[in-house]
């Protein structure tokens, strides 16, 4: 099977596919190869056979987004953005319809490949965290390397420089269970960044934290955002798509609605409004 | 459909300072570096769970000490059986007394005393290629002398003996024929009947008693140590004449020795002496001997096999206990997987393939069966010890037996281990990421 050569043909420039910068510029040439999106999706569809029945979950999703793009997934239980994201995380492969992710076509690759393919260009975040208990926050960060065959001492640097990026360069050697639900969500955000990867994928990353918490985890991911990581995010709490540059909503396995906020919500802004609990009367004092 | 693609412009951020550098990678992960690091997760695995693991363990432990000591022993056996053949040389006879046929029963070997003095003499003039002949009478007595007393082996044989048997004596001398002929009261003692009967003393004209009748000893025998079946120093002989008329009234002979000459002599020998015997029993031809002529070469090839054919039973039952530990760390395996599920999931979302998690949880499989194979081998070799030890036994440790019980263990790793991580590697990483 061809691997990693199987790239969009060249389409036409022009057509409209400048990027606009959320500052107004605009620039003819992005970044991307050929201008190609980091995720382009056409016609997908995935059946699920449950028992005698056979659930349609996804009936012809197109979708592209940009490199840079924060996009929040949207809609009820059922919606299918659930089975959306496992096709674009390249944990499952669809019936029809194509799928390419960074310039390759995915949606042909057989298991190996989609390994390959998690391992290097997507970083996942989940609700539950999914760290390993055993390992420290270290050793769950530089678990994503291990797999990519990067010696000891790189991946020990890289993890060490992802937990900086979170904010967790003091607790390396903390294990999941020493840390707060908050940090263990950090920690799991740098395991997605250890590898470089085209896109980050986050399922509903604070359905387990509370209020305050969870607009933290949204303020570091604005952050990384900010410095050109490309998110999607699935989430059914309309507060926290208000932190995503675009909202895209599913119903019944397709997308019903896409719109762009061009002025997204600033998780950092929002921290402050808020009380800190527990912390306010040492700040007092 | 592409009719439907969106291709509008959105509203992205600008690129800034990466995250982290971009990634360089020479390959992709070689399974040297994952083994590395399933070596590491399993030892960290197994001490997680102390107990279980050692549960686990357990039957492999059991399994290859179990192979380690009764090849030990089988070998030490052999080796001993091995000395003795060497020690007496192979041109040597033995005559047992037979099976009678009394009233149409036969009592099997030495069932009827049918060997005499004036068998003895028949035979000593049997051939001449005969170099020591040695009729044995004895049984277990106490022997006394002042205040010590000891059971020992007593055996009453012909001066000839020494010969037959290599008796060398570390002090004083072995009995003469002139003993013989006079029913003399002269002993010779084993180094162990020495050190219990005189203790710190030299034993050399001391008197022992057996049975009543007094004893001088006359010599101490040389060590000869254990042969594997009986430590060959607790023995007392005495002149076969003295034995028959004077300690025990009646000869009962319970086995004549015979050295011949050269070893191309042996069936000739046999000849003879099997006519003699024949003669003096008036055996009709066609009517089965009540005596049986052995060849010791013979005696010691049985001897040899046997030991050989009970280490090999032996062997298999402690393989079979190898086996059943392969069976609890299969068992254990699939436990392991179905409990981290969701850790599977994990490491196949970050990018591990299906030959990741196999080898890791092989790994950890054999991991269990070679820290088990470790322990095994120390338990057997220390229960060896102890059995060569406390048993005084004859105890051998062949290293090929220990690599092969380390191996075969490692070897039922791999193989019970292979099904549960074929079944870890081929869950799917949506389910097992959802696995509660």
């Amino acid at each position: 099977m061809e691997r990693t050569e199987s790239r969009l043909p060249n389409r036409e420039i022009g057509q409209s596919n400048g990027i606009v910068y959320r500052d107004g510029a605009v620039e003819e040439r992005p970044r991307t190869f050929k201008g190609e999106p980091i995720i382009r999706v056409e016609a997908l569809t995935k059946e699920y056979r449950m028992g005698s029945n056979v659930v349609r979950a996804l009936r012809g999703v197109d979708l592209e987004v940009q490199a840079g793009e924060f996009a929040a997934v949207m809609g009820p239980s059922g919606s299918g953005k659930s089975t959306f994201m496992n096709l674009v995380g390249c944990l499952d492969r669809p019936n029809g319809g194509q799928y390419w992710l960074d310039g390759l076509l995915v949606s042909s690759l057989d298991r190996d490949e989609l390994a390959a393919i998690r391992n290097r260009k997507i970083g996942f975040i989940f609700q539950g965290f999914n760290l390993l208990a055993r390992a420290s926050a270290l050793g769950n960060v530089m678990l994503p390397m291990l797999y990519a065959g990067l010696n000891a001492r790189d991946r020990r640097e890289r993890g060490l420089q992802a937990l900086e990026a979170v904010g967790l360069a003091d607790r390396a050697q903390h294990k999941p269970s020493e840390l707060s639900g908050g940090q263990q969500q950090r920690v799991a955000i740098a395991r997605s960044l250890v590898n470089d990867p085209a896109i980050i994928l986050a399922d509903e990353p604070t359905g387990n934290l509370d209020s305050r918490t969870s607009v933290e985890v949204m303020a570091v991911l604005q952050g990384l955002n900010d410095q050109g990581i490309t998110i999607i995010l699935v989430t059914h709490e309309a507060d926290i798509a208000s932190y995503c540059g675009r909202n895209v909503t599913f119903k019944d396995g397709k997308v019903v609605r896409d719109t762009l906020l061009p002025q997204p919500r600033r998780a950092a802004e929002v921290l402050l409004t808020m009380p800190v609990i527990g912390e306010a009367e040492e700040v007092v004092a | 459909m592409s009719a439907a693609v969106q291709t509008r412009p959105v509203a992205v951020a600008r690129p800034g300072k990466r995250v982290l550098p971009p990634i360089k990678i020479t390959g992709r992960s070689t399974p040297l570096t994952t083994i590395g690091q399933s070596v590491l997760s399993a030892l960290e695995s197994l001490a997680s769970n102390k107990l279980r693991s050692f549960l686990t363990m357990l039957g492999i432990i059991i399994g290859v000490g179990a192979v380690i000591v009764v090849i030990a022993i089988g070998q030490g056996a052999s080796a001993a059986v091995s000395d003795q053949l060497s020690r007496l040389g192979t041109n040597m006879l033995t005559i047992e007394p037979g099976s009678a046929n009394v009233g149409g029963v036969a009592t099997g070997t030495g069932g009827r005393p049918t060997l005499t003095d004036a068998d003895v003499r028949a035979m000593q003039q049997a051939s001449p290629h005969i170099v020591a002949i040695s009729p044995l009478v004895g049984g277990r007595d106490q022997v006394i002398a002042q205040g010590h007393n000891w059971n020992t082996r007593i055996q009453g044989v012909f001066p000839d003996y020494q010969i037959i048997q290599n008796y060398t004596t570390s002090s004083g001398a072995f009995f003469t024929q002139a003993d013989e002929t006079n029913w003399a009261s002269v002993a010779l003692i084993g180094q162990t009947v020495a050190n219990n009967v005189f203790p710190g003393a030299d034993p050399i004209g001391q008197e022992i008693r057996i049975r009543n009748v007094v004893f001088q000893v006359a010599g101490v025998l040389s060590v000869k140590g254990n042969n594997g079946f009986q430590d060959q120093d607790d023995i007392v002989l005495i002149p076969f004449s003295t034995a028959t008329r004077r300690l025990y009234g009646k000869a009962t002979i319970g086995q004549v020795q015979v050295q011949v000459d050269q070893p191309q002599n042996i069936n000739g020998v046999i000849a003879a002496i099997t006519q003699t015997l024949e003669q003096t029993h008036h055996i009709r031809p066609g009517r089965p001997d009540d005596f049986q002529v052995r060849n010791l070469q013979q005696l010691l090839d049985t001897r040899q096999q046997a030991s050989s054919t009970l280490t090999l039973l032996l062997a298999a039952v402690a393989g079979v206990s190898l086996l059943v530990g392969g069976i609890g760390i299969m068992n254990i395996m699939l436990v392991s997987v179905t409990e981290r599920t969701r850790e599977i999931g994990i490491r196949m979302a970050i990018g591990a393939r299906a030959r990741d998690v196999l080898l890791q949880f092989l790994v950890e499989a054999v991991t269990l069966a070679a820290v088990g194979g470790i322990l095994g081998i120390l338990i057997g070799i220390a229960g060896t010890l102890g059995i060569g030890h406390f048993a005084g036994w004859r105890t051998l440790i062949a290293p090929l037996s220990v690599l092969l019980a380390f191996g075969f263990a490692a070897l039922i790793g791999i193989f019970f281990g292979y099904y549960p991580a074929r079944k870890a590697s081929r869950l799917d990483p949506i389910e097992a990421l959802r696995y509660e």
